[in-house]
């Protein structure tokens, strides 16, 4: 099995990642022989078995409603690390472009 | 001053009687990879405080102060794990200049144990990786022999160990990633319980398999490691409050009355049989130290690996959604902020990165859901029940670490399923929750083979006690590389 030229652009749309054009048929290949191996899950009969949901298996782990404001010293380096801000605040291109009222 | 073989055991003893210092250690720590580390490429980075760290335990010391259980003992850290005002990469091109603005919490206590935070460790690229060869550095090599690869994704933590920089660091887990390169470069490695050890500040790749683990020479230093980390913290809610906090010192050295299985299908097709010839030598040994062996079967493990490559990757390309080029990183600026996301994480993440995003996104995205994912999440249920059922009858699981020793640089690197395979031993525990621990049992060929012993949750102490009544009736763990 190997995916198409357009699976793999929808999957990388869909991922947000820009790939090169020469990389394109060997992730047809590369997704689609992992593909053909995990279809080996298919062998199993699962309808009467349960998803596994809880790998930690606690329950409602609960605190407190309350605003626990972050370290300033931390808030301040995460900031640091922008790409790009204003003032503390994070600076990004629009998100919504051709809006029409 | 040779400090490459020590354990930190020893260490210890040496500082605590002030035969040597914490300064003396970390300088040595330092020299010996200024020295050795061109070709072995383990650290990404040494601190520059660390001598200054050392000498403040010095102080302490010498004022009689009481000190914490890893007092003056250097630690290397995988580049996973925030250590605040470091540049933490996770091996990524994305995270270049990052730097982290707090520590983890594993980093935390390894402080207020007193614990040199000593450098960061290369890995793959956000832990996916089995080789080391998906960091967007110079691929780590294994100290054993600089063609091979020291195994992944903590495959610089292993080596660093295995070369004698540090004796002991840390490195994080979610398919193998701790045990694997322990096997392959002749060290233990343990991959602790779900919920033992806090994951907060550590790089997410699948939150419902990733946790920090140790790795060290001995079992009683991995042990040493895992009490100054593990525990709950709010930081974490899936950390557990532990109903027993490990006590190296109580360690038994003993393994009579104790029940091993040994599951057939873990010596199955594409195991090297020297490998084998090795791990059954080593559960021999085992049997003569009073346990009793006992074959069992878990016939769901041959789909453990196709469950955990869909599993994986579809947690992962949710959690690697949140590098967008703007909040931390490498940034390259596009026409709009959709061309922003996409040349950033496009140029930002390396090959196998782009690889499993796009196998999760594809398995998660409407209409192949429920044949991948949903179908994935009931066989590990049924692998979960296979350790249940096995559990019921046996005290612990011995079987290989790795189906082969470490193999060529560049030989597995352009077919990501081969190398998928590397990790058929080690995903079933992180799937189904529990410790696993590989401790050097032999070589093949000049290099270093590894045994697995898996136990059930919480029971790190089976680990412990199979792994250190092993050492102390063997010398593997004592060789080093020439």
């Amino acid at each position: 099995m190997k995916l198409t030229r357009e699976e793999v652009l929808k999957i990388a749309k869909l991922a947000r990642l820009h790939l090169e054009e020469e990389d394109i048929a060997k992730y047809q290949e590369d997704l689609g022989s992992i593909l053909s191996y995990v279809e080996k899950l298919q062998e199993l009969n699962t309808d009467d078995v349960p998803e596994f949901q809880h790998a930690a298996g606690s329950v409602n782990m609960f605190r407190e409603d309350v605003v626990e404001n972050c370290d300033p010293d931390v808030r301040r380096r995460a900031i640091d690390n922008f790409a790009s801000r204003e003032g503390d605040l994070l600076k990004v291109q629009a998100v919504f472009e051709n809006r029409t009222e | 001053m040779d400090v490459s073989t020590w354990t930190i055991k020893e260490a210890g003893e040496k500082l605590a009687s002030g035969a040597l210092s914490a300064e003396a250690l970390t300088r040595s720590c330092l020299d010996t990879i200024e020295q050795g580390d061109t070709d072995v490429k383990a650290f990404l980075n040494v601190s520059e405080t660390a001598l200054e760290e050392a000498r403040a335990i010095d102080v302490r010391r010498a004022a009689g102060e009481s000190l914490g259980s890893l007092a003056g003992i250097p630690v290397g850290t995988k580049d996973v794990i925030l250590v605040q005002d470091w540049e933490t990469t996770g091996g990524s091109r994305i995270l270049e200049g990052y730097n982290a603005p707090y520590d983890a919490t594993a980093v935390e206590r390894l402080r207020a144990a007193g614990a040199i935070l000593l450098g960061r460790t290369n890995c793959d690229e956000f832990a996916m990786g089995s080789s080391n060869e998906n960091s967007h550095y110079p691929p780590t090599t294994n100290p054993w022999d600089k063609t091979k690869v020291p195994g992944g994704s903590s495959g610089g933590s292993a080596a660093a160990v295995a070369a004698g920089f540090v004796p002991a660091a840390l490195g994080s887990e979610t398919g193998g990633s701790v045990r694997q390169p322990a096997s392959l470069c002749g060290i233990v490695g343990l991959k602790p319980t779900y919920g033992r050890v806090s994951r907060y500040g550590l790089m997410a790749l699948s939150s419902s398999m990733d946790q920090i683990g140790p790795l060290a020479h001995t079992v009683e230093d991995v042990a040493l490691l895992l009490q100054a980390i593990e525990g709950r913290d709010p930081k974490d809610g899936t950390s557990a409050e532990l109903s027993n906090t490990t006590i190296p010192a109580l360690i038994e050295k003993d393994v009579s009355g104790m029940t091993l299985g040994v599951p057939k299908e873990y010596f199955a097709s594409g195991m090297d049989s020297q490998v084998a010839a090795v791990v059954n030598e080593a559960i021999a040994e085992l049997e003569r130290a009073g346990a009793k062996i006992q074959e069992i079967s878990m016939p769901h493990s041959e789909y453990a690996l196709a469950a955990y490559y869909i599993i994986q990757p579809a947690e992962a390309s949710s959690n690697l959604g949140r590098f967008d080029g703007l909040r931390y990183g490498y940034h390259s600026g596009g026409e709009n902020l959709q061309e922003t996301y996409e040349r950033t994480r496009g140029e930002g993440f390396g090959k196998e990165v782009k690889r499993r995003i796009m196998l999760g996104s594809y398995t998660l995205s409407a209409g192949y859901y429920d044949a991948y994912y949903r179908k994935a999440l009931k066989v590990r249920t049924l692998i979960k029940r296979d350790f249940d059922e096995a559990f019921k009858n046996v005290d612990a699981i011995v079987c290989p670490t790795s189906p082969t020793v470490a193999w060529n640089i560049g030989e597995k690197f352009d077919d990501p399923l081969s190398m998928y395979l590397a990790d058929i031993y080690t995903v079933t525990a992180n799937l189904a929750t529990i410790p696993g621990m590989s401790v050097p049992c032999g070589f093949v060929d000049g290099l270093p083979v590894g045994l697995q012993i898996l136990a059930k949750p919480f029971d790190e102490y089976a680990l412990f006690r199979i792994g250190a009544t092993y050492q102390d009736r063997t010398n593997w763990h004592k060789q080093s590389p020439t």
